[in-house]
């Protein structure tokens, strides 16, 4: 095995926990683990992605990478992969990863495994059909470009190693300066990410209005969870679709999934079926969310809800 | 305005997954359009009517069957369709969207609708990988779009956000759920899209060189789950059993 590179994925001036993960997945690889960041004023995460273990940090670091776009993006990275030939490319299976993945691979001619959940020997584990079935994939040439299923792989440990940097000279052509981003318009919450979560108390048609939602709210906020929905209390107008869970949804993996007055359809398994735990609330003992469910309780949920976020108080000031 | 939309025909999204001799076997599976191209479908059907003029043409690499998808998008209002068949080629991303691309380089467009992804093999790269081929500039996961003179601005998902991109025409835009609600079609449609241009075209006369540069070593079937620890106690016990279970058992508190 030649060069396994991690994409570190930054925002705002600090990695993302996904670079962490991607750092486990590179030494499960083998080979030298190097890293690339991308972005403007980006050298100190280089040095801090050394002390992760990662022998070398290639750094773009430029003023028009300040925001990110996809032809910018490609650019860096594909003239990246041309003149150092890594073998295989890790890049975070994040909204952006997604987005520049493809692109890069086509222009530097390589395959790509996508949203990967597993790596066993030489081969990436993939779920298809939401979750129904799963894949063993393997690369038949090099380079080849992995994006990472975030939450899935154990972050990395600080070894305290140093890193040698690679400053890598950046050049833009016409053509990438044609997309002009006009606006970013940020979710203002204290809450994490969905797709990044640790944990996930999730709401349906159960919930029966949207200002219900209040209670699963008080109970993230005593977990640092996030809140998520099914589609039919999205279709109801209660949460924003960018909260869906499912197959036209998020895919989401937490370490816990608090499904509230969900009935578990197959098309919202498919979003979170690959959370490690998982917690049914639902007052149909039949539900089909509890055929999946490590945990459960048959209740009502307006019953139910406040009581957990008190226990749940109780036990973490303690 | 020449719009092309992209579509694959998939599993429906309650269909039983069936793994025979190794592969996944579609025997007896109802197939639909991949729920996210019908956004793009959806959208392009609209920008024409909003503009007043144009045409709307599908596209879909797959095998004859793909044509039941195509003729629903017809019946939704597409005006033709083009169905390129794979069978028995060696596929994998790379080599679907250097397909799709040959054919699209023989047909006009100032826009090119996709879905982000396809619900069946989720790989979400064939619409990027198309626009890479073309030279196009691309907008991704787009919930809302506004065509102008010679360019268009998309709204599209960010982790934590929404991004307003603008790019020139022509481009490529994948869909995401948000964008519109897609139409049934009406009889009127479903009896005018028979009449309508379906061409059905070889992919192996097509002259793209490309292999596949990953391969599917193996499928299989995830384990059952175990039944999971149901508390039927009253309201205050369980809870106080299902806490001390996440704590102590699952250990995820
Ligand atoms: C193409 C396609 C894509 C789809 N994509 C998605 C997707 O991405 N995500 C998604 O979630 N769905 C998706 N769906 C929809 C899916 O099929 C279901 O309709 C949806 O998940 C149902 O949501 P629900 O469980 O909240 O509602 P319901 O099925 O109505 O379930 C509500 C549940 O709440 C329980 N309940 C009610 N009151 C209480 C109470 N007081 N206390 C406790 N429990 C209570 C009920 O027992 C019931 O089980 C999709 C469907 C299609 C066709």
């Amino acid at each position: 095995m030649g060069k396994v590179w991690v994409v570190a994925e930054q925002r705002e001036g600090k990695l993302k926990k996904v670079t962490f993960e991607m750092v486990t997945l590179a030494r499960q690889i083998g080979g030298e683990v190097e890293g690339v960041v991308i972005g403007k004023d980006v050298k100190g995460l280089a040095s801090e992605l050394g002390e992760y273990g990662v022998g070398k940090v290639y750094v773009a670091d430029h003023p028009d990478l300040e925001q990110y776009t996809t032809a910018k993006y490609t650019r860096v990275l594909a003239e990246l992969i041309n003149k150092e030939k890594p073998e295989v490319v890790l890049i975070a299976n994040s909204a952006q990863g997604r987005d520049f993945a493809p692109r890069t691979a086509q222009r530097v001619g390589a395959g790509q495994i996508s949203d990967i959940t597993g790596y066993e020997e030489g081969v990436f584990v993939r779920p298809i059909y939401a979750g129904k079935a799963y894949t063993k994939v393997g690369a038949t040439s090099h380079p080849l470009i992995v994006t990472v299923r975030p939450n899935v792989f154990p972050a990395a440990e600080k070894t305290g190693g140093q890193a040698a940097i690679e400053e890598v000279a950046v050049s833009f052509m016409p053509e990438d300066l044609k997309a002009i981003v006009k606006e970013v318009v940020k979710q203002v919450s204290g809450r994490p990410e969905l797709t990044e979560a640790d944990i996930i108390v999730s709401g349906g048609r159960g919930m029966k209005g949207p200002e219900n939602f209040k209670l699963l709210e008080d109970l993230a906020d005593v977990l640092g969870a996030a809140v998520g929905a099914s589609r039919a209390a999205v279709d109801a107008g209660w949460r924003e679709h960018r909260y869906q869970v499912g197959q036209t949804g998020k895919t989401v993996s937490p370490s816990l999934y608090i499904a509230v007055g969900i009935s578990g359809a197959i098309q919202h398994l498919a979003g979170m079926g690959s959370s490690k735990v998982i917690v049914a609330i639902n007052k149909d003992p039949e539900a089909n969310i509890f055929k999946v469910a490590d945990y459960g309780i048959v209740g009502d949920l307006f019953e139910i809800v406040p009581l957990l976020t008190e226990e749940f108080k109780k036990l973490l000031k303690s | 305005m020449k719009l092309v939309v992209l579509l694959k025909q998939t599993f429906d999204t309650e269909a039983k997954i069936v793994l025979k001799d190794g592969k996944i076997d579609d025997s007896g599976v109802t197939l639909i359009i991949n729920p996210y191209d019908e956004f793009a479908v959806e959208e392009a059907l609209r920008i024409k009517e909003k503009l007043g003029q144009g045409e709307v043409v599908v596209v879909s690499a797959g095998s004859d069957r793909a044509q039941e998808a195509l003729r629903q998008a017809l019946a939704m209002g597409a005006d033709r369709a083009v169905l390129v068949k794979t069978d028995g080629l060696q596929l994998d991303e790379m080599v679907v969207a250097e397909v799709l691309a040959k054919v699209l380089q023989q047909m006009e467009y100032d826009l090119i609708l996709a879905g982000w992804r396809a619900i069946d093999d989720s790989s979400a790269q064939v619409g990027v990988r198309v626009a890479e081929i073309l030279g196009l500039p691309q907008i991704n996961l787009v919930t809302k779009l506004e065509v102008g003179e010679g360019k268009i601005t998309g709204h599209r998902e960010i982790e934590g956000g929404t991004e307003v991109v603008e790019v020139p025409l022509p481009a490529l835009v994948t869909a995401q759920r948000g964008l519109n609600e897609p139409r049934y079609p009406s009889m009127k449609g479903i009896m005018q899209a028979k009449k309508k241009e379906l061409k059905v075209i070889n992919a192996a006369d097509l002259g793209v060189n490309a292999t596949p540069k990953v391969e599917i070593k193996e499928i299989f079937l995830p384990k059952g789950k175990q039944a999971g620890k149901i508390f039927t106690d009253e309201p205050a016990v369980a809870v106080a059993k299902l806490v001390k279970a996440l704590r102590e058992e699952a250990k995820v508190i």
